[in-house]
């Protein structure tokens, strides 16, 4: 066999290796591009540094451009109320409320509904439904802000206005706390609707962290509960619960973050309105960022701006904390998973 | 005779702990059903008000005034697409190049470790913010609105989702890959752009889409530094229109025709990014 094989290569360089180094070192060899690492390690480097950056820009721009009105009221911005560009008297009180309020109402939704949505996929559906589902939720976190809005304003405003306002309206009339929650022009704009479809936008996020947190449960220890005879509901809530909490727990926030940041959809339902002479929950309010969705534009350049940056400011700082809280409670989970395992 | 029989208190435990179950899988149902619902609903309805909208007008013909008799999106689409493209050319060399160092070159450093943070709370931050950011920082200073500025405020969105996919993808490559790669020799660079990011390709791709996609819908940053313009324009440095801003004032407004348009405008988004999203979920199926 070997016989007719051609001489290889091999051999060949076998024979000229020592020739080739008899000067005592490699061949100097031209490299293609010698350059090439260090500006390669450059480029990457500056891009991180670029985020990080970015980061530092944006609060200082944000502390820059709402100087004058720090200066004028101080913290005690957060606690008036009256917004008189005419005037000239700002305070953020509504706008904060607002928007706390909304992003309470979401939650109140979302948090029970994209836990059972988590608990289906990762328990309960059949193993061929999981990633069409999976991917139907996640397409419901794709649609865009604005087409939330445009659906809230026109079709799910008048739906809910009808539906759910003028029934408890006519019930609860007259009742102390219920009928002042409920009172309002029935037109479908507010608080509650803002907040619903808040609720609609972040149970998206907020089931797909947890599907993703739930199944960092070891299964040998899904397996040993149900191996006892533990049903489903409590292989869930007390072996997947207590193992993933602070992974849930930083979902949730991640979906806050989410919540508190969003403008367009609530911009559409909330109303705009910079009065907050009512508690009601179908009242025309207005959150930090619908008040600077519509009024930062035509906004005039002095105390005006600078209060609806400043309403920005605290919008990033809260959304800031809230979104870093978050992140530290889910890599905690990924750490203690990495011990555990 | 079962041993359930002899004890009836166990028995009856037994039962109430099956009941607590199927109850709280019901309502696992109900919240999956709930999550659906809304999607069907919204699509539903989109498709039904925005189909009748969609006609040849809308592709060709510039944003009318209220009452007019005709009018399309025309100059909307096209701003949206040229600020979209610019900013993904942009954003996309610069998020890769953020997501490479993570993975490659700062995974157990400080500046490695600051910046994944940073980048995730940037992947979340309100984008109002960013509008506000590139104002004060570009509109503010060269005292108009354009198109530039919108594009620069789309980067800045497009930038975190990129770094965020490239670094996923750069770390399920095997170490092994690498290493191969270096044991021939070859110089870091070279490792990176023709083995690990080769190899992370359909990831990166993926990850872009999704940047396109989610740009494509976004509204908040373009309203104070885009702006807005009633007529055709490719100059970046004039005042741009784009769909979502038009849509905004559109459906917003009182005129019957504006809001047909913002229908008509809400089904091509709607569609747009419906599909961007499914094709980076095939793509990236598709190689794994």
């Amino acid at each position: 066999m070997a016989a007719t094989l051609p001489a290889t290569p091999y051999q060949n360089d076998m024979t000229e290796r020592p020739q080739a180094t008899t000067g005592g070192k490699p061949p100097a060899r031209q490299r293609r591009m010698p350059w090439g690492d260090a500006v390669f390690s450059l480029a990457a480097h500056a891009a991180a540094w670029l985020t990080l950056a970015l980061l530092v820009g944006i609060i200082l721009s944000l502390v820059a451009g709402a100087w004058p009105a720090i200066k004028e009221y101080g913290l005690s911005f957060i606690w008036r109320s009256e917004w008189d560009p005419v005037n000239e008297k700002f305070g953020g009180l509504v706008m904060i409320y607002g928007t706390l309020a909304t992003s309470f109402i979401a939650l109140l939704i979302a948090v029970p509904v994209s836990f059972g949505i988590a608990l289906f996929l990762t328990e309960l559906s059949p193993g061929w439904l999981r990633r069409p589902l999976g991917v139907a939720i996640e397409l419901l976190a794709a649609v865009p802000s604005i087409v939330y809005g445009m659906w809230g304003l026109l079709v799910f405003g008048p739906i809910l206005a009808t539906f759910v306002q003028q029934p408890l309206q006519s019930w609860f009339t007259g009742v102390p706390v219920l009928g002042t929650l409920v009172s309002g022009a029935p037109v479908g704009i507010g608080i509650l609707s803002a907040g619903i479809i808040l609720a609609i936008m972040v149970i998206p996020f907020i089931a797909s962290v947890t599907r993703d947190v739930f199944e960092t449960t070891p299964p040998m220890l899904k397996e040993s509960a149900y191996g006892l005879g533990a049903t489903t509901w409590e292989v869930v809530s007390k072996i997947v619960l207590p193992y993933t909490k602070t992974g849930v727990v930083g979902a949730v926030m991640l979906g806050l973050g989410r919540a508190l940041g969003e403008t367009m959809a609530v911009t559409f339902v909330i109303g705009n309105f910079n009065q907050l002479n009512s508690l009601s929950l179908f009242e025309a309010a207005n959150s930090i960022t619908s008040a600077l969705a519509n009024e930062f534009a035509e906004a005039n350049p002095g105390l005006h701006q600078a209060s609806l940056i400043y309403l920005g400011l605290i919008l990033f700082f809260i959304t800031f904390i809230v979104l870093a809280l978050s992140k530290v409670l889910l890599s905690r989970l990924k750490r203690s998973e990495g011990k555990r395992s | 005779m079962s041993i359930a029989a002899l004890d009836p208190g166990r028995m009856r435990q037994h039962t109430r702990r099956k009941a607590i179950n199927a109850m709280a899988l019901t309502l696992s149902l109900g919240a999956m059903a709930f999550g659906l619902f809304w999607l069907a609903w919204i699509l539903i309805e989109t498709v039904r008000l925005g189909i009748g909208g969609i006609s040849l007008a809308v592709f060709t013909q510039m944003t009318p005034a209220p009452q007019a008799e005709t009018g399309g999106l025309a100059n909307a689409i096209a701003g949206s697409l040229l600020m979209g493209m610019a900013a993904t050319a942009l954003g996309t060399p610069i998020g890769v190049m953020a997501g490479i160092y993570m993975a490659e070159y700062g995974q157990r450093t400080w500046l490695g470790r600051v910046t994944q943070f940073i980048n995730d709370i940037l992947l979340s931050a309100p984008s109002i913010v960013i509008g506000l950011f590139i104002y004060s920082a570009v509109v503010a200073n060269f005292r108009s609105f354009s198109g530039w500025a919108g594009v620069l405020a789309l980067s800045l969105i497009v930038i975190p989702v990129v770094v965020r996919t490239t670094e996923n993808m750069l770390s399920l490559i095997p170490n092994a890959l690498r290493e191969a790669a270096y044991a021939l020799g070859t110089p870091k660079w070279k490792v990176i752009s023709s083995v690990t990011l080769k190899s992370a390709r359909a990831g990166v791709i993926t990850g872009i889409l999704l940047a396109v996609a989610r740009i494509a819908g976004e509204t908040a940053p373009l309203l104070f530094t885009a702006l807005s313009n009633q007529f055709w324009t490719l100059n970046l440095a004039e005042p741009m229109a784009s769909l979502p801003v038009t849509i905004f004032k559109f459906a917003m407004s009182p005129y019957e025709n504006w809001r047909e348009l913002a229908w008509a405008g809400v089904f091509i988004i709607t569609l747009g990014v419906l599909a961007l999203n499914i094709a980076a979920r095939v793509l990236f199926r598709n190689k794994n």
